[in-house]
C-alpha cells in the first residue's frame, strides 16, 4: 500500500544516512554482489518485514574488507552477519509465499520477524486439549467450570455456547469466599443481561474493581504490585466463564494491570489504594463521560435541520449524541431499527421519546422499506478491528449494506478505548453464542421450539455479534475526531507509543 | 465475607403445645435428628462455615450434649436470649445488631428444605434487593392427626402474595387478618406494574435475604419486632411510597436521628458509578412505561416461589407428622442406626427408622415409622405409621397406630393405641385383660393425663 511504500522509502533513507556515517569513519565500501539481488527483492516485495533488513546487510561486504578492526566494529560486524542472515531467510520466505501483512506496523527494523500469534482459547472450545487445559487452569484457581449447553451448529462449534437457566452460581458455595462477592455479583448480572453494552459492562467492571481494591490487605512478604493483579486473575476468569469479555472490558483490565505493576514498591499499602481508585476513576472519566461528550460535539456537526436519521439497536453512545442534538435544537427524527431475540430496540425508544424526539419503529425485516426515507445512518461499535472492521450487534452489518446500497453515508460512532488489536474479516472465527433457547417464543399459548433439542437435524443459532466491512463505513466518530475506518491502525499505533 | 446466616431458634412451638411443653421446638426429633439440625445442615451443604445461633439457654444445653449436633462441622456462635420474653424475630436481630458486618441470611429453626438455595440468593445480588424470600406452594397433611376431632379446622388466616408478571418481585403482601374490608392495592404499584398476579396458596418459608442497611434500619426503628409480621409487609410496602429526595427536609416531630431506610440504602458509595452503569446499560425490567429500570426506585423485594421439591416448616402437628416421614428421604442414612439391637424375627418396613442403641424383640411388626433412640420395644408389639421419640418403653402385646408418642412414656402390657398423643413421661396402664379398643388422650399443660373419652367399639362406654 501507499503507506507501507511511504515508510519503506523512508527506512531506507535512514539506513543510508547511518551507512554514510560509518563510511565516513572506514574506507569506501565496494560494491558487493550481495547488493544488487537484495535490492530487487526489496522493492519487488511488498511484505514491510524483510524489506529493511537487507540494507544493513548491504554493509557487510564493505565492513570485511577492512584489516584493522576496534571492538565496536566487531561487534558491529557480528551484528550485521546476524541481520544478513535473518534477511536472507526472510527474503526467501517473501519470495515464495503470501507475505502475511502484519496489521501492526513495527517502528525499529530488529523486531520486524513475524511473530507467532496463538489461537485464543475461547474459540477452540472443539479441541478437548484446549479445554483440557481450561479445566485444569480453572480448578487451580478454585473456580467452576461452566459447561455447554444443547447442539451447537457445526459452523460455531468452536465457541461456546451456555445456558441462562444454569448460571455459574449453582457450583459456587453461597457466601463465596474464593471469589470477592462484588464479583460474584457482577458474573450475575453479565450472565443475566442486567448488565449489558460495552460501555456498562466497563464502567460496572471497574466499579467492581474497586472494591475489590478496597477491601484488598497485602498479605506479608508479598508485593502490592505483584499479588494484586494475581489476585484479579481468577476474578477476570470467572468474569469470562460468565460472559466472553467484551474488548473494552480487556482493555480496561489491560490498563488497571499496568498501573497496579507500575506501583512502586516503596509506596504504602493505604497511599497505593488511594492512587489506584483516583487511576480507576479518571479512566472512566476521560474514556467513557468525556469521550462521549467530545463525539456529541463532532457529531452535532454532522446532524442537520430535517435529517432522518437510523439508529440499531440500543447503543448507549448514539442515544447520548441523540439526546445532546436534541438539547441543541436540531430538528431531526429518527428511525429505530430493532432484532429479536433481544428487541433492544425498544429500550432505545423509551430512552428517545422520552426526551421528546420523534421516532419511528421497525423490525430489521424492513429496512429497505425505509431506507429511501433516511438521510444518515448512525451505528454504535462494540469494538473497532485493526484492520478496520467494525465489530456490532449482530444485524450492523446488514443496515450497514442496505445503506450503502442506497447510498446512505453511515456514521459509526466509537471511543477510543473500544479500538481492539485483533483482525477478523468475517464473524465466524471469533464470536459470541447466546442462549439457543432465547429464541423460542410462545404465541397464543403455543410454543413451537419447545422441543428443539429431540429433532436431531435442527440447530438454533443465537449469535451476538457480526464484522463489518470499512468499504460500508463512511466516517468513524471518536473522541481524537472524525477518521475513515482505515485510520484505525494508526490511532491504535498512536496510542501505543503514547504509553 | 458476603452473607452472615442466622438461625432463629428461639420460638415457642405455639401451635404445637402438646409437643413442645417438654421438648423446646428446636430440639424435637425428627427422623431421630433434632429439628434445628435440617436447617443447619442445609448452610453447610451450601458453603457457610459459620452461623450465629439464637436460642435459648435450655436449648443450648440440650445441643451441647446431643450427639446429632456434634455432627455440624460449622461454628456456632450462640447467643442466649430470655426465655419467657416478648422478644420477635426482628427484636433478636437488633439485639446481635453489633455482630452483623455484612448482609444476613436469616432461617428459621422449623425449615426443611431441599431446595436450591442459590437461586434466593441470586436474586438478591443480582438485582441489588433490599430483601430476597423463599416461599413454597402450601401443602395438604392427608394423614389423619392424632387429637384432632374430626374434619380439620377451617383454613387459617391466609396470606395474600402479589407478584409481578415474572413471578419474581414481589410487590404486596397482605394478611388475611389485617384486611378488613377487602384488598386494596395502591394506585401506584398499579401503575407501575399494570399485571400482577395475586396468589394465596403460598407458605412462607422463612427463610430471608437482608441487606445490612435493614439491620442498622432495624436498629433505630424499635417499634419494629417481627420480621415476618412487621418487618417484610414494611419493606414490600416502602417499595412503593413516595422517597424524599431532599435529604435536608427533616420532620422535627419524629425522628431526627432515625434515618429512613431509603437513607440508608443510599448511602453507599460509589452509588454514581452504579448510576451510571444502569444508565448505560440497555436493561429494563418491565415495558410499556417511559421509566427506566426498576422505575427508579432503590427498595426492592423478590420472592422465589417453588412447585416441586421438599419445603416444610414444622410448626403444626400435622406437618411435624409429615415432615418425619419425609425427612429421612433427604438423606441417605442408613435405616437402622448400627447401635441398635433387632432380633432376628422382628418384621421391619423399609421406611422406617430405628435410632441408636434401640431394643427391638421378637415378633414385632414395625411399618412406616420412627423410633427414636434408647427406646426398648418388646415382643409381639405392632407398630404402624407412628412417631415414637427417644426413651420409649413399650411392653409386650402393644398395638399402637397412627400414634405420637413422647420422650421417656412408658405404654403399658396390651395396650391399644389409635390416633393418640401420649405426653412425654406418661404412663399407659397395662391394660392386659381388659379389652379397651381405642384411647384417646389429650394432654394439657399440668402434666396429668385427662382422658376425654374410652370408647368401646364405637360406643361410648364412658367419659370422664
Amino acid at each position: 500500500t501507499k503507506e507501507e511504500k511511504q515508510r519503506l522509502r523512508k527506512e531506507k533513507k535512514h539506513q543510508k544516512k547511518i551507512k554514510e556515517k560509518k563510511d565516513d569513519k572506514e574506507e569506501k565500501p565496494v560494491g558487493a554482489a550481495s547488493q544488487p539481488p537484495t535490492q530487487p527483492s526489496q522493492k519487488g516485495d511488498l511484505a514491510p518485514a524483510p524489506a529493511p533488513v537487507p540494507v544493513p546487510a548491504s554493509e557487510t561486504p564493505a565492513l570485511a574488507d577492512k584489516p584493522a578492526k576496534s571492538k565496536a566494529d566487531l561487534k558491529a560486524e557480528r551484528r550485521a552477519r546476524q541481520e544478513s542472515e535473518r534477511a536472507s531467510k526472510q527474503g526467501k520466505k517473501g519470495d515464495v509465499g503470501q507475505p502475511v501483512p502484519t496489521s501492526k506496523p513495527k517502528a525499529p527494523p530488529s523486531e520486524l520477524q513475524p511473530v507467532v500469534k496463538r489461537l485464543p482459547e475461547h474459540v477452540q472450545v472443539d479441541n478437548p486439549d484446549v479445554l483440557k487445559k481450561l479445566a485444569k487452569k480453572l480448578e487451580r484457581q478454585q473456580i467452576p467450570l461452566r459447561s455447554d449447553y444443547g447442539y451447537k451448529v457445526s459452523l460455531f462449534s468452536h465457541l461456546h455456547q451456555y445456558s441462562r437457566k444454569a448460571p455459574l452460581t449453582q457450583q459456587l458455595g453461597i457466601p463465596s469466599t474464593v471469589i470477592h462477592p462484588a464479583i460474584v455479583r457482577l458474573g450475575l448480572q453479565y450472565s443475566q443481561g442486567i448488565v449489558a453494552g460495552s460501555n456498562a459492562r466497563s464502567v460496572a467492571l471497574l466499579h467492581a474493581f474497586k472494591q475489590v481494591i478496597r477491601d484488598y490487605t497485602t498479605p506479608p512478604n508479598e508485593e502490592l504490585s505483584r499479588d494484586l493483579v494475581n489476585k484479579l486473575k481468577p476474578y477476570i476468569s470467572f468474569l469470562n466463564q460468565c460472559r466472553p469479555l467484551s474488548a473494552s472490558m480487556g482493555n480496561a483490565i489491560k490498563y488497571i494491570k499496568k498501573e497496579i505493576s507500575n506501583i512502586p514498591s516503596q509506596c504504602k499499602e493505604e497511599e497505593a489504594k488511594s492512587k489506584l481508585l483516583s487511576c480507576i476513576e479518571c479512566y472512566i472519566n476521560e474514556k467513557i463521560i468525556l469521550a462521549a461528550k467530545a463525539i456529541a460535539k463532532y457529531s452535532i456537526e454532522k446532524i442537520s435541520d430535517g435529517d432522518v436519521i437510523l439508529v440499531y439497536g440500543c447503543s448507549s453512545l448514539v442515544n447520548h449524541i441523540l439526546c445532546e442534538a436534541f438539547e441543541k435544537k436540531r430538528k431531526f427524527r429518527v428511525i429505530v431499527v430493532d432484532s429479536r431475540p433481544r428487541l433492544e430496540g425498544r429500550e432505545a425508544l423509551r430512552r428517545l421519546v422520552q426526551r421528546g424526539i420523534s421516532c419511528t419503529y421497525v423490525l430489521i425485516s424492513a429496512v429497505s422499506y425505509i431506507l429511501p426515507e433516511v438521510s444518515k445512518v448512525f451505528l454504535g461499535a462494540h469494538a473497532l478491528l485493526a484492520n478496520g472492521y467494525v465489530m456490532s450487534r449482530v444485524g450492523t452489518s446488514q443496515i450497514a449494506l442496505v445503506a450503502k446500497a442506497f447510498n446512505v453515508p453511515v456514521l459509526v460512532c466509537c471511543e477510543t478505548y473500544k479500538f481492539c488489536e485483533r483482525v477478523q474479516t468475517d464473524s465466524f472465527v471469533s464470536n459470541e453464542l447466546d442462549d439457543p433457547d432465547e429464541l423460542i417464543v410462545t404465541r397464543k399459548g403455543k410454543t413451537q421450539l419447545e422441543h428443539w433439542q429431540e429433532v436431531p437435524s435442527l440447530g438454533l443459532l443465537n449469535l451476538v455479534y457480526d464484522v463489518t466491512p470499512p468499504d460500508f463505513v463512511d466516517l468513524v466518530i471518536t473522541d481524537l475526531g472524525m477518521i475513515p475506518c482505515t485510520s484505525v491502525p494508526v490511532v491504535l499505533r498512536v496510542k501505543n507509543v503514547d504509553q | 465475607m458476603e452473607l452472615q446466616a442466622v438461625l432463629m431458634a428461639a420460638g415457642g412451638g405455639s401451635r404445637m403445645p402438646d409437643l413442645t411443653y417438654n421438648t423446646p421446638k428446636p430440639m424435637l426429633p425428627v427422623g431421630n435428628k433434632p429439628l434445628m439440625w435440617y436447617p443447619l445442615n442445609l448452610l453447610e451443604r451450601v458453603g457457610f462455615e459459620e452461623v450465629i445461633v439464637i436460642t435459648t439457654k435450655e436449648v443450648h444445653k440440650m445441643m451441647s450434649t446431643d450427639p446429632k449436633m456434634k455432627d455440624v462441622k460449622m461454628k456456632l456462635d450462640v447467643v442466649c436470649i430470655q426465655e419467657d420474653g416478648d422478644m420477635g424475630t426482628a427484636d433478636a436481630l437488633r439485639h446481635i445488631q453489633q455482630k452483623i458486618k455484612t448482609d444476613v441470611l436469616v432461617v428459621s429453626c422449623d425449615l426443611i428444605t431441599d431446595v436450591a438455595l442459590h437461586e434466593v440468593v441470586d436474586l438478591f445480588r443480582a438485582h441489588n434487593a433490599t430483601l430476597a424470600m423463599l416461599m413454597s406452594k402450601a401443602h395438604e397433611f392427608t394423614d389423619t392427626v392424632p387429637g384432632q376431632k374430626g374434619k380439620k379446622k377451617t383454613a387459617e388466616q391466609r396470606d395474600f402474595v402479589g407478584v409481578d408478571q415474572s413471578g419474581k418481585r414481589l410487590l404486596f403482601m397482605a394478611n388475611e387478618a389485617d384486611l378488613e374490608d377487602g384488598l386494596s392495592i395502591r394506585k401506584s404499584i398499579m401503575r407501575k406494574h399494570p399485571r400482577m398476579h395475586i396468589k394465596t396458596g403460598l407458605e412462607d418459608a422463612h427463610l430471608y435475604c437482608l441487606k445490612k442497611a435493614v439491620v442498622d434500619f432495624l436498629a433505630d426503628n424499635k417499634s419494629i419486632s417481627s420480621i415476618r409480621g412487621e418487618l417484610v409487609p414494611y419493606l414490600v410496602r416502602k417499595q412503593f411510597s413516595k422517597t424524599t429526595n431532599s435529604p435536608k427536609i427533616k420532620d422535627d416531630a419524629e425522628d431526627q436521628n432515625q434515618k429512613t431506610i431509603d437513607e440508608l440504602l443510599i448511602s453507599s458509595r460509589d452509588e454514581p458509578l452504579l448510576q451510571l452503569a444502569q444508565e448505560r446499560s440497555c436493561w429494563n425490567d418491565h415495558r410499556g412505561d417511559m421509566s427506566e429500570a426498576y422505575h427508579g426506585g432503590k427498595l426492592r423485594c423478590y420472592v422465589h416461589i417453588i412447585d416441586q421439591g421438599l419445603c416444610y416448616r414444622v410448626n403444626t402437628l400435622a406437618a411435624y407428622i409429615e415432615a418425619n416421614r419425609l425427612a429421612p428421604k433427604l438423606f441417605e442414612e442408613p435405616a437402622v442406626h448400627p447401635s441398635a439391637v433387632i432380633s432376628e424375627r422382628c418384621q421391619m418396613g423399609s421406611d422406617s427408622i430405628i435410632g441408636a442403641l434401640c431394643q427391638v424383640a421378637d415378633k414385632t411388626s414395625i411399618k412406616r415409622s420412627t423410633i427414636g433412640n434408647s427406646t426398648t420395644v418388646k415382643e409381639k408389639v405392632k407398630v404402624t405409621n407412628s412417631i415414637i421419640m427417644h426413651g420409649v418403653t413399650i411392653e409386650e402385646g402393644c398395638n399402637i397406630q397412627g400414634c405420637v408418642i413422647c420422650s421417656n412414656a412408658v405404654i403399658g402390657r396390651g395396650a391399644d393405641l389409635k390416633y393418640c398423643l401420649v405426653g412425654s413421661g406418661q404412663q399407659i396402664e397395662p391394660e392386659g385383660e381388659d379389652q379397651i379398643s381405642f384411647i384417646h388422650i389429650m394432654q394439657c399443660s399440668n402434666d396429668k393425663p385427662v382422658c376425654f373419652r374410652i370408647v368401646r367399639k364405637h360406643r361410648l362406654v364412658s367419659s370422664y
